[in-house]
């Protein structure tokens, strides 16, 4: 492991998660709250892989210069050059001839009827759970084996109604309308997911055309099954509206300045009270790969139950701007696994010493890694041990 | 306003109530819009027309008057017959004259589709048996319908129960090939159609359609050979079919732009890849300007200092089923208010400059816009917007409010807002602001009206003043209905007239 702890001290990164990033105006659509980020600036030098651009009604981008590459984590596409779907594990970066490098990637061994419900060259994620227990193992140093796996056997059996009701994301209405209607800003590198007003996510990538491409398939199979119980369950969350105090006003060039600065306001509001959450969070981070100005990482929450958890990989260049971000807030029980796993990690996947850490017996606490759904991936990383 | 006081409360909730009707009456066509969906839309209008009907029975079917669509004008009609034992005599007798002016202006196809919903629902009182007899009576070529408009009109003499007049036409329809031959020219035409290719192409394109695909004829052939029969509306969906056959159905088909209507012609420059209209810029940008000027007629030049705020983020798109409606409606009104007005400045949301080459993308800042407006100090301002003001939201009422109370308290600014968009859930077309008039649009062509109209209602109108323009509205259709019967070619050129 190439792993650089940087201790419990809270890092400067966190916070300079979104620099160079301006927030606008969210766009709500029931108890969805998207919020835009625009980059003044559009970063050349690190573009979307380009085998994800052969996609129906993706036109040439007309690209010129030498650049690199990047996958989001868990894309599936035909990575596997034997026409086979097989999503990216973990997010990858790649040098300026991206086509003669190998990836890691798992394949996907789909069941027939789901194969079928599937539009052939679809940009699309794997739902959302699948992707996350992936990247959970990533972060843990799990074997990649074990998740291809769990991902077979989960996907051979069909998955639940829960995941499946994702997968068909087009077929929820109001899923398909937050995303159908929502504007896309000139310059737009980025977007913040809440759910009833809680951030659930947050993806950012380096240049306007690429966030273009991923936009309509983003929500819909990454967050899919989030928005649809958020939209489905939750009232409708409120607009932000502008408002505009009339006293003092007297010209226009004043009542401009009154706007410029609502517009602001909000743009504060936002990252200080919204993205708190992941903004000020305490993290990990591990750096992954280097590719010439840039640094490929993932960071971990602390894994504090009943709060913001949010877990991700950026890429960075060498003044530490973010150019690529893709972060998940945690579920309750994915925090419960990750407390586990990282009390495993900490006792070198000791099973005993973990136990007595945690004042059990090894079976109970084998019996909770069971219980947690982790028991498959386990047994395989502490057989060697 | 004068008599205001003297009215009670549930005048005024009539009269506002009515100009809400109004509104979803232009805009609304129960079909899929960018932020809701067809059966949405529908269920909201339903709701709005039953609550009309049950609640201000005079005013509902005085609406039919009005430049509302047709959509809404059948549906109106629809359900006055269907609830016509409720009427007074004297009820009765002024809704069968408003229902007979709208028959007279409304495209034939609509007719015959509301006479089969008609049928459907089993409404067949004496009054809609009448309506229909004197309707057709007054088609000026029932031989011609019943080719074309083949089983609605089987449909509509069968439920009303009526000979046509010509005994072969009723062979045509009920038997059509127990005759040898046809003295009527068309109905002959369309026996021979059946086995002679050349008589295909003196019959209708829709009717002589089927027959080619029997035929076998090739389309570019099919299209070089009917285009002389080709409606204009026909004509222009036609253009880029004809284009992709080669340069003889194009030319065949190629119609004269400066003769459309200007909305629809703003929605097929629209449809135009942008790279053909920079190489048709000229062509495109004097027909608008040409249509746009027949509409002005004699107001031209007289608006003074007019801006208007024209909306071109992505929800302009509109639907699948009304591709770019709103872009097209803001492309119309900008060179409709270009030539009314004495100087005039358009801003699109979008901040892009060249109005022919828009294009529905991106958010939708109008407050920023709107207050671009207002710096050029205009007589009026016009914005053609759906309303939904979401970077930031609000932000275009805030600015309205504070220009109205702060800033131009003594009014010397008119400011209006046309929405081209039915909003479903609130059962009337998105306001931006409580201070603002807004009213509906549907075609740009009303666009003079509307404005007049808004104004109006700027303060809340009276029901008196509304029941008098209804009224005047509804004399003005009656001299409509009989222009058209004397001139029997309809100028919608939605019926068979060919170019």
């Amino acid at each position: 492991m190439t792993s650089h702890e940087r201790g419990p001290t809270p890092s400067a990164e966190p916070s300079g998660l979104l620099a160079g990033l301006r927030t606008r105006p969210s766009q709500v659509w029931g108890a969805v709250r998207l919020v835009p980020l625009v980059r003044p600036e559009p970063v050349q030098d690190l573009r979307l892989h380009p085998r994800l651009h052969n996609g129906p009604g993706v036109v040439d981008l007309g690209r010129k210069g030498t650049y690199f590459s990047y996958i989001p984590h868990s894309f599936v596409a035909e990575w596997t050059g034997d026409g086979s779907p097989a999503a990216a594990y973990g997010t990858q970066l790649t040098g300026s001839q991206p086509e003669r490098e190998a990836l890691e990637a798992v394949r996907l061994h789909f069941h027939r009827r789901m194969a079928r419900q599937e539009a052939k060259h679809r940009l699309r994620f794997l739902p959302l759970h699948l992707a996350l227990e992936g990247y959970l193992s990533l972060h843990f140093g799990g074997p990649s084996i074990a998740w291809e796996e769990w991902s077979r056997q989960a996907l051979r059996q069909g998955l639940s109604p829960r995941v499946e009701a994702a997968f068909l994301g087009t077929e929820v209405p109001g899923l398909a309308d937050a995303l159908s209607v929502f504007e896309i800003h000139p310059g737009q590198c980025g977007v913040l997911v809440c759910l009833a007003d809680a951030l659930a996510a947050a993806f950012v990538v380096p240049h306007p055309e690429d966030y273009r491409t991923l936009h309509p398939t983003l929500v819909q199979d990454l967050y899919g099954d989030l928005v649809h119980h958020y939209a489905t369950l939750m009232p409708p969350v409120p607009d932000f509206r502008a408002r505009i105090t009339d006293t003092g006003i007297r010209a226009l060039a004043e009542l401009r300045a009154a706007v410029a600065q609502q517009t602001a306001q909000w743009a504060d509001f936002h990252d200080t009270t919204m993205a708190a959450g992941l903004l000020e969070q305490e993290s990990t981070w591990q750096q992954v790969r280097r590719m010439g100005r840039f640094t490929l990482s993932r960071f971990l929450p602390e894994f504090r139950p009943k709060q913001d958890n949010h877990i991700g990989e950026a890429i960075s260049d060498e003044q530490g701007q973010v150019l690529y971000l893709k972060t998940f807030r945690l579920s309750e029980s994915q925090v419960r696994r990750g407390y586990l796993l990282s009390r495993l990690a900490a006792h070198d996947w000791h099973l005993a010493d973990t136990a007595a850490e945690l004042g059990v017996e090894k079976a109970q606490l084998c019996q909770r890694l069971e219980a947690a759904g982790f028991g498959h991936l386990l047994r395989q990383s502490a057989r060697g041990r | 306003m004068g008599g205001r006081g003297m009215e009670s409360f549930g005048d005024l909730i009539a009269a506002d109530d009515v100009l809400l009707f109004v509104n979803a009456a232009i805009t609304a066509t129960g079909q899929r819009e960018f932020h809701s969906d067809a059966g949405a839309q529908r269920l909201s209008l339903d709701f709005l027309h039953a609550y009309m009907l049950g609640n201000y029975r005079d005013l509902y079917a005085g609406v039919l008057a009005l430049d509302i669509n047709d959509h809404n004008a059948a549906l109106i009609i629809r359900r006055l017959l269907e609830t016509a034992a409720e009427a007074t005599v004297e009820q009765r007798r002024s809704e069968g004259r408003l229902i007979a002016g709208r028959l007279a202006v409304l495209p034939p196809q609509r007719v015959y589709g509301l006479f089969g919903a008609l049928r459907r629902a089993g409404v067949n009182n004496r009054r809609t048996r009448a309506l229909l007899r004197d309707w057709l009576s007054a088609r000026p070529d029932l031989a011609f319908d019943a080719v074309k408009y083949r089983s609605g009109l089987k449909q509509a003499l069968r439920h009303a129960h009526l000979v046509p007049g010509d005994g072969e036409i009723g062979t045509f329809l009920f038997a059509p090939l127990s005759r040898a031959r046809y003295d009527i020219p068309i109905l002959e035409t369309w026996r021979r159609a059946h086995f002679e290719q050349a008589a295909v192409f003196e019959l209708p394109y829709t009717v002589a359609e089927g027959f080619a695909a029997q035929h076998g004829i090739p389309r570019k052939v099919f299209l070089e050979r009917i285009a002389p029969r080709l409606t204009r509306g026909e004509a222009l969906r036609l253009q880029e079919a004809a284009q992709a056959r080669g340069p003889a159905a194009a030319e065949a088909v190629k119609t004269d732009l400066s003769r459309m209507p200007l909305t629809r012609l703003a929605g097929y420059a629209l449809s135009l890849p942008a790279e053909e209209r920079v190489v048709r810029r000229a062509e495109l940008d004097g027909a608008l300007r040409t249509a746009a000027q027949r509409v002005a007629g004699a107001h031209r030049g007289t608006w003074g200092r007019v801006t208007a705020v024209l909306d071109d983020s992505f929800s302009s798109y509109g639907s699948g089923v009304k591709r770019r409606r709103p872009l097209a409606v803001a492309l119309a009104c900008h060179y409709l208010l270009g030539v009314l007005a004495g100087h005039y400045r358009g801003l699109w949301t979008s901040g892009r400059g060249d109005a022919l080459l828009a294009h529905p993308v991106g958010p939708t800042p109008l407050g920023e816009r709107v207050l671009d407006g207002l710096e050029t100090s205009p007589d009026r301002l016009v914005i053609v917007s759906d309303g939904w003001d979401n970077a930031p939201p609000g932000l275009a009422a805030e600015v309205l409010r504070v220009w109205r109370t702060r800033l131009d308290t003594e009014r010397r600014t008119s400011v209006v807002h046309l929405n081209p968009v039915y909003d479903a859930a609130d059962f009337d077309v998105r306001r931006l602001s409580a201070r603002v008039p807004t009213a509906g649009i549907r075609d740009a062509e009303d666009l003079p009206a509307l404005v007049e109209i808004a104004q109006f209602a700027e303060g809340r109108t009276g029901l008196a003043e509304l029941t008098a323009y209804l009224d005047a509205r509804a004399a003005r259709l009656a001299t409509v209905q009989a222009q058209r019967v004397q001139g029997a070619d309809g100028a919608t050129g939605t019926d068979g007239s060919s170019r």
